[in-house]
């Protein structure tokens, strides 16, 4: 099992590191996060906190990460390598969380970098240590369940932009839309769809909280889009 | 080696696989052939446990294909098709990613790489990336893939699809070679190749088993058809009716070339007049200069078959349609 998944996600990360999409996705998003600080953190009179940097960050994740995730599956599906794969001695559940490692490996190196305006802060801003610390446990565990959507999102289709488009819908919805349902309705439907919002949660680390309930919140999360990924899997099978 | 029985796979609107049954025992190589769309690739995904079958059963090594797919899969090296690799990696990066995933460690990867690279020459491209190869370099990377933990079953999906006419003849060799280990079972939709590589010929049409056997059983079975060709000079006519009064033989046709009366004659079933048919000439005092057997081939006979069953499934949609 573990050999499997480990074998799985090094050829992940070495695709990933191969393929000309992943850098223009990095170089695309530390931009946008970078002009984002600049214009929000770095703007004299302005607080200089780690909060908004975070904010900025899980906005533009919502696109960046099903252009990484794209990939993953809907690839295999196209080309065929999938028939390669699914007749080795691997199991639908360690291929999955294989490529959801790969992915994940990279968006963590990607993350690295944008410590650079940590830097930033430190050097030139107060030192709220453990709110940028919490911050980033927060932008962990936020990455884990975008993956793990965007990987469900793979595992539809083998038209690599479609899958994009699921992930980006998906994530849409429950960051943006699930907020504004919320405020329509009362009762049941507004602790329901107030309790599905990713953003609702992930403010809880940008503020520099560390809530159990907003950590179970994306665990399990992460868990049900990777069991969805792998339960697709095994139903193109059946077709 | 491997068992199929009563195997049926239904896609939404056809059956692809209908109802085959045949067994491999170890060491055989066997010949899959068929026209396109004849339920070739189906069966072979059936047993390297890529899809499940609608009903029937597989098993390879003892090991069924459905509820221990595991354990069939570590014992099969199948070569898909359309050769997929990774495109992205370079070639010893990929087998060494497939050995990680066949259970194989550092020392045993390594082994087995110089191992396949040997046998299937891959020695002059190992550390290019895949996407720069040519179709035949893939289609050996694939099956140095195949062979990488030296499996017991070898299932190749149209081994020399693609390939130019040396390195078809290389593959054939390589074949070969390896059947001495392994058991093979390989699929094809040109004759001469099944012919060349194979020991016993399994003929699917329409998804159904038509025919089997060695490549001589089954041209043993259109023997009944054969016609011997002579050349004889005399007088048409006098020849013509002289031949047909021997025994054994069906049909006489002639034609004048040159002085000499060129004959085709047709032989009943299970008979061989060449002997008599040399007396009769010498009898009458003329002279032979040719007189052979012309033994159908086995392509004639699979094109006859093929067609026979295209032609009966279409009477049965007719039917079904009235």
């Amino acid at each position: 099992m573990t050999r499997n998944v480990t074998a799985l996600t090094q050829r992940e990360l070495m695709t990933s590191f191969y393929s000309p999409v992943a850098y223009i996705v990095a170089a695309i998003f530390l931009m946008a996060t970078g002009y984002l600080f600049m214009n929000s953190t770095l703007i004299e009179g302005n607080e200089a906190t780690i909060r908004p940097l975070l904010d900025s960050m899980s906005w533009v994740l919502i696109f960046a990460i099903p252009l990484l995730t794209m990939r993953v599956l809907s690839d295999e599906f196209a080309s065929g390598t999938i028939e390669a794969l699914m007749t080795a001695p691997v199991t639908d559940v360690e291929v999955v969380l294989g490529k959801f490692l790969g992915v994940l490996a990279f968006y963590l190196t990607l993350l690295v970098t944008t410590l650079v305006h940590v830097f930033l802060l430190l050097r030139y801003g107060g030192s709220d240590l453990p709110a940028i610390l919490y911050g980033y446990v927060g932008m962990i565990l936020l990455g884990c369940l975008y993956v793990s959507v965007g990987v469900f999102a793979s595992a539809l289709t083998k038209h690599q932009l479609v899958a994009a488009l699921i992930g980006m819908g998906v994530l849409c919805l429950f960051s943006l839309v699930v907020d504004s349902f919320a405020s329509w309705k009362g009762g049941l439907w507004r602790s329901v769809l107030s309790y599905v919002n990713i953003t609702h949660h992930f403010q809880d680390f940008s503020k520099g909280i560390l809530d159990t309930k907003a950590i179970v919140f994306f665990v399990s999360g992460t868990a049900f889009f990777l069991f969805l990924a792998v339960k697709m899997l095994e139903s193109r099978r059946w077709r | 080696m491997i068992r199929v029985q009563n195997l049926t796979k239904m896609f939404t609107d056809r059956k692809a696989v209908d109802g085959i049954s045949f067994s491999i025992e170890e060491g055989e190589i066997v010949g899959f052939l068929g026209p396109n769309g004849a339920g070739k690739t189906t069966t072979l995904r059936i047993l390297t446990c890529f899809m499940p079958a609608t009903s029937g059963h597989a098993s390879v090594a003892g090991h069924d294909v459905f509820s221990d797919s595991m354990s069939v899969r570590r014992v099969v090296g199948y070569l898909p098709e359309s050769t997929p690799l990774d495109m992205n990696l370079r070639v010893r990066e990929y087998l060494t990613f497939r050995g990680k995933i066949r259970g194989l460690d550092r020392a045993q990867r390594e082994s087995a790489i110089r191992r396949v690279t040997e046998l299937c020459w891959l020695g002059d491209f190992i550390d290019r990336p895949i996407h720069q190869l040519s179709k035949g370099m893939k289609q050996r990377v694939g099956l140095g893939d195949a062979l990488l933990h030296d499996p017991k079953v070898l299932i190749l999906d149209e081994p020399t699809i693609g390939l130019d006419p040396t390195q078809i003849r290389e593959t054939r060799n390589l074949i070969h070679l390896l059947a001495k280990k392994h058991t093979v079972l390989l699929s094809s939709h040109i004759l001469p190749e099944v012919e060349a590589t194979c020991e016993r010929t399994i003929i699917i049409a329409g998804g159904k088993i038509v025919a089997s056997g060695t490549p001589n059983e089954l041209k043993e079975r259109i023997r009944g058809g054969s016609r011997l060709i002579a050349e004889v000079s005399g007088p048409n006519a006098e020849v013509k009716d002289a031949l047909k009064g021997v025994s054994g033989v069906d049909k006489v046709e002639t034609s004048a070339d040159d002085g000499w009366q060129r004959v085709t004659i047709e032989t009943k079933r299970g008979t061989d007049p060449r002997e008599d048919i040399f007396k009769i000439v010498k009898q009458k005092g003329w002279s032979l200069r040719e007189l052979r057997l012309e033994v159908g081939s086995l392509e004639e006979f699979f094109v006859q078959i093929v067609a026979q069953q295209m032609a009966e499934q279409r009477a049965a949609r007719q039917e079904a349609r009235s």
